[in-house]
Parts: C-alpha cells; structure tokens; sequence
C-alpha cells in the first residue's frame, strides 16, 4: 500500500477576516508537498470540522487574529471528540498570548504559532507531528 | 558606477520595501525632462503634489486621531475621553467584529467576539452610551466601519439630533468603503453590486443633508496590511476611488456635488521615502482623474485628503518596544507625506488592543513630531529631492499600469469578481514572508538580533464578564421594545432596498426607534443574499 499525503485542513474560524496568515501558510504547506484544502473566511466550527470528516483531513490548522481564539479552538476540540473525529489533530496560529498558549495546549491543540514564525517551522511541524491515516 | 565600486557594497538589495531598484546616487541627471509646474505645482493648486492646502501645516496640524474602541460602550467612552484630555483633536472609532459583520451581542456567531476588537454595537442605547457627554457639534468623529456603515451613519446622526447638534455642523468620517473590503479587508454581507448601491446611497444623502460628513474612506490601509506592496495600495485604492465615482455619477449626481467630500486612508509603512513619494504620487494621480476622466471643475474635487496609520503589519510581537521607534519612523514619513490625519500605533498591539499607557506614548510620538521636530514648520521640505522625484514619479507610473489593467478589465468590481487584486495581493504577501523566512530582509529583533530571553509585556485583557453582560443587557433591551413598530420599520427597509429607493432615511427612523444592526444587516442579507469569496491562495 502506498502512504498517502498528508491533508491539512486551514480554515479561518469566527468572523475575524484576517486571512494573510492563513493563506501563507496554506500556500507554504502545498508547496511542501501536502493536500491543502483552504476553508475561506467565516467559518463556524461546525462548518470547518464538517469539512475537516469530510475531507477525511489529517489536521485541522486555525488561524484566529480576533481574539476569540479561547472559544473558537475549543469549540473546534468539542465537536471533533462529538463525532469520535479526534484523531485530526488541531494546531493552530495567530495573536494567542501564553497564558492562552498554555491552556489551549492543555485542551488538546498540538501546537500554536504566533507571529514572527517562518513556513519553514510549520511545514516542519506538520511533516514530524501529523500522520496520514490509512 | 563601475563594477568594481558596485562591489565594494554590501551584500543587501539595493531596492525599496515594493522592489523598485535604487541607484547609488540621484542627480539632477535622474530627473531630465521633469518640470516643476508640471509636477509638483504650488500647493493647495492642481495637482497638488506639495500638498491639498496653500499653508498646510503652517496653518493647521493634522488631525491626531487614535483609533480606540473595545469591550462595553462605556469602557471606550471612557477611553475616548481620555484622549480628549491628552490632547487629541478628533476621535476615531473601532467597532469589533459582530457590529462589522452584521451581528447583534446576542446572536450565536458573535460568541467568543463580542468587546474583543472593538466596542460592541447593537442598538441606538448602545450608540447612546458610547458617545455619552461627548459634544458632537465640537468633535468629529471618525468610525472603521464597512458593511454596516449605514446603520452606524444613522445612529451618529440620530443622537446628534437628540444632542440638539443639526445635521449641517456635524463632522466626521465613515470608512465604509466596500471595494477593499472584497479585495483586502473581508468584512462584508452582500455582493459587490449591491454593497457599492447603499455607499453611493451615503454619498449621495451625505452630500444633501449632512455637508461636512466624509461618507467614505477609500482605504489602502487593509490593501498593504493584507500583503500588497506600496505600488499595488496605491493602484487598487485609487482603482476603488474610480469606482465610487463611477457608480455615483451613473446615478446622476454631480461629480462636484460629491466628490469634495471623498477622503482617503493609506498605511505608511517602513520604507521612508518610498512612504512619502506614495502620498504625493496619490495626490497628484487623483487630481488628474477627477480632471481629466471626470470633467470637475472644483479645485475641491480633486483634492486628495488622507487619514494615515503606520503599519500594524510592520510592528513585532518579539521586543515590543521597538516598535516605538518604527512607528516614529512611519509617523515622520506621513506627516513629511502630507497627510491631514494621522493614527499612530501603540507599540502592544500586536498582543492585544493598547493599554492607556501604550496609547499616550503613541500620541506623544505625534505631538513631538508636530511641536518638537520642526518639520511642520515649512510645506513639502522634501519637495525637489532628486531622489523623491524620481520615486513619486515611479510609484505614479506602477499605479498607472495597474489601473489601465483594471480599466481593461471592465473596472474594479469586475476585477474582484475575477479575483485579481486579491491574487495579486496574495502573490506579493507570499513573496514577502520567503524573503522573511529567508533573511532577506531584515526584520530586527525577528530574523536578526533576536534575544534569547525576553521580558513579557503588560497588555489590555477584556474580561469575559464583558461578553456576559452585554449579551444579556442587549437581549434584555430588545425584548422590551414594541416589537409592531420594529417590524414596520424593517418592512421599510425591506421595501426601500427592493425598490431602489435611499435606504439612509428610513434607517434613521429605523434605528430611532431602536431597530438593531443585526435586524437591519438580516434585510441586507434576505434581500442582497450573502456574498462568497472566490477561494484563492
């Protein structure tokens, strides 16, 4: 059986419309060989995880510059385990102070990345942390 | 220069932050053929390269307006009075993200947002509480706002009559510029089409009822912010102008009935002189097409006035105090620019909206650029730099290209729908982050001189307490309204929408009777339908 590529869903959650993140990444990931599926703005969690069954994603990727980041991921987590999808992991980025950081992780996010990351550390991240399911 | 000097340079690109090449040196030889009153004028006369006023800052400063707004309506109107007291001359209003996208406090999607980016609107009692004790005949009032521009215009203006304040003394600002919303900013609820009919609606009630209003902000900020280089801010803004202009006159309106009230917003970045050369390129660019394309006849029409924020995008989360100086920097370039208003940014804001502390350093920055630096103190100093000449002329060039492209295309609607800004944008913001991710471009204390350990920042928390409270209290004001008279008035909007007709007076009897922005935002959307993106990356 031949390994498939890695599936990264990006989706941006809420109604925060800043998507330059989220395009760069997405952008770097398929340059990196991965299947990058791109949600466009405006997302409930229940449309991203929805896409994320769907699409039989390997992981989820959120970017969240609003604020509303503590709700946002955790709602993501909460109907991921409803649908017995918590095999996608959850890794996300945006402006998510440490406190945040930490309580976010202790959910279960695998990793968040704030402002000043290269691509090169997330595609990093991806191609040592999230498996393809086969 | 012959090689052998060239190689004696340092290993860097010689280029500005939008990759125009840059000579060594610039001399009188670089500017053959240019022509002083071809180019620049005299200032407050066409093309107004030198600047929109005969005295410019010898007779006014520009306007310091920060940009504040979050949590409950008191907690900013508090804020706001604040600034007032510090010195401040206008006040600028941030809203957050349920008022932007259309959504009362209570409603499902404004959950985990409510108070988070800005203050939380939903109703006139809302409206009421933010501007409480606030002179609106004395004050004018700028507000980032876009897709719900409309209702926001019409509470302003309903508590400016409860004030006693006639709608011809009342000044200010709405951003409500749609265009950049598709291409950069992405906050919207209908399609282009419709969403440009309710902004030449405001222009077009604005300029009969309320003259001192500025109905819309044609913005390059969110352009640059979302990834654009200077050339392409300046092209796209000016390519969203036209398309105003368009709109309104294919109305009917009179291009000097209009026009004189059209303002403008641009992002000074880091690139000092290229910053600079942009705002002088924009002026003397907008002169021309409103001459020339649009046949105005008053030199008001063709004047380019500019609000100014230095860039978020360039400030850093790693060693936040530098960003004072960079914001120094930005802050110098657009007032050396020309600009008539100016926001400076706090040097916490990319953790989190800027505590007072923060805010009044950024506000000292202009205050001694203005009354310390001397710069103010003659027009245009940098008019005549061989250099900045040569750069005014190539940012005007670069722009020009891109609008004949747009023009090509069937103008700017038609080329967000083909969604070529927005991959011209998303190319250039690509480009970037590689030369970022690979030390191309320095960005200090990011990709060089970083530290190892760094102290942690104070920054604004909003309390979760804040969203509680006004879910609870909007909910609770909503259902003691008369809910017959709320449906009347929807109906009229309804009716107004389908039929063509201005929508602004019936949402100031709307929102009067304390119809709320997420009602008024669900006709939007029943009647215009939801807008989606072409999904580009």
């Amino acid at each position: 059986m031949t390994e498939r590529s890695i599936r990264v869903v990006v989706a941006k959650p809420g109604l925060d419309g800043h998507d330059r993140g989220a395009k760069i990444v997405a952008r770097a990931l398929r340059d990196a060989g991965f299947e990058v599926i791109y949600t466009g703005l405006h997302q409930t969690p229940e449309q991203i995880v929805a896409t994320a069954v769907q699409e039989d994603a390997d992981a989820i990727g959120l970017s969240v510059l609003s604020g509303a980041h503590n709700y946002l991921f955790q709602r993501v987590l909460e109907l991921l385990a409803e649908q017995g999808a918590d095999d996608i992991a959850v890794f996300g980025g945006g402006i998510i102070p440490p406190e945040d950081i930490a309580t976010l992780k202790a959910m279960g996010v695998k990793e968040l990345f704030t402002p000043g990351t290269s691509t090169q550390d997330i595609v990093r991240f991806v191609r040592e942390h999230i498996r393809a399911a086969v | 220069m012959t090689e052998s000097e060239r190689g004696s340079e340092r290993p860097v690109r010689f280029e500005t932050l939008s990759g125009i090449p840059i000579e060594p040196l610039y001399t009188p030889e670089s500017l053959r053929g240019w022509s002083p009153e071809e180019k620049l004028g005299r200032p407050g006369e066409y093309p107004f390269t030198r600047g929109v006023y005969p005295t410019m800052y010898r007779g006014r400063l520009w306007t310091m307006r920060m940009f504040a707004g979050f949590g409950r309506p008191e907690d900013t109107n508090a804020r706001f009075k604040y600034l007032l007291e510090q010195g401040q001359t206008g006040l600028s209003t941030a809203f957050d993200m349920p008022a932007l996208m259309g959504y009362d406090a209570d409603h499902p999607r404004s959950r985990g947002e409510v108070g988070k980016e800005g203050v939380s609107i939903s109703t006139l009692d809302d409206f009421e509480r933010l501007f409480a004790g606030i002179p609106l005949g004395a004050v004018t009032t700028s507000m980032t706002i876009n897709c719900t521009a409309s209702v926001a215009l019409a509470m302003y203006l309903a508590i400016a009559e409860k004030q006693g304040v006639s709608w011809s003394r009342v000044g200010g600002t709405m951003q409500n510029d749609m265009l950049k919303e598709f291409i950069a900013q992405k906050e919207w609820i209908c399609p282009p089409d419709p969403a440009v009919r309710i902004v030449v609606d405001m222009i077009e009630f604005t300029s009969k009822h309320v003259p001192r209003f500025n109905p819309v902000s044609i913005s390059g900020y969110h352009i640059r912010e979302a990834g654009a280089t200077a050339v392409q801010e300046l092209a796209f803004t000016l390519a969203d102008g036209l398309g105003y202009v368009e709109a309104a006159c294919a109305r009917g309106l009179d291009i000097d009935s209009f026009a004189p009230r059209l303002s403008f917003f641009f992002d000074i970045h880091n690139d000092f002189f290229e910053e600079i050369a942009k705002l002088r390129a924009a002026r003397r660019l907008w002169a021309r097409f409103m001459k020339e394309r649009f046949g105005a006849k008053k030199p008001e029409s063709m004047r380019l006035r500019t609000h100014t924020q230095t860039a978020g995008v360039s400030a850093t989360a790693q060693q936040p105090l530098n960003n004072i100086a960079r914001v120094a920097l930005q802050a110098l370039a657009a007032v050396l620019g020309g600009a008539q208003s100016l926001h400076t940014n706090s040097y916490d804001e990319t953790w989190a909206l800027p505590t007072e502390d923060a805010v009044t350093v950024a506000l000292r920055t202009q205050q001694i650029i203005a009354e310390e630096s001397g710069v103010a103190l003659t027009i245009d100093p940098l008019g005549g730099s061989y250099y900045l000449e040569k750069l005014t002329d190539q940012m005007e060039a670069g722009a020009l290209d891109y609008i004949q492209k747009i023009d090509a295309m069937g103008g700017i609607i038609r080329a967000i729908d083909t969604g070529y800004p927005q991959r011209e944008i998303a190319d250039a913001a690509y480009r970037y982050q590689l030369m970022d991710d690979r030390r191309e471009k320095v960005v200090v204390g990011v990709n060089k001189y970083v530290m190892k350990e760094e102290r942690p920042i104070n920054f604004l928390k909003i309390d979760a307490t804040v969203e509680r409270e006004q879910i609870e209290r909007v909910g609770r004001f909503k259902a003691a309204r008369d809910r017959a008279k709320v449906e009347r008035r929807l109906k009229q909007l309804a009716d107004a929408c389908r039929e063509q007709r201005n929508v602004m007076p019936v949402l100031v009897d709307a929102v009067k009777d304390y119809v709320s922005l997420g009602e008024i935002s669900d006709v939007y959307r029943q009647i215009f339908g939801l807008y989606r993106e072409p999904i580009i990356f």
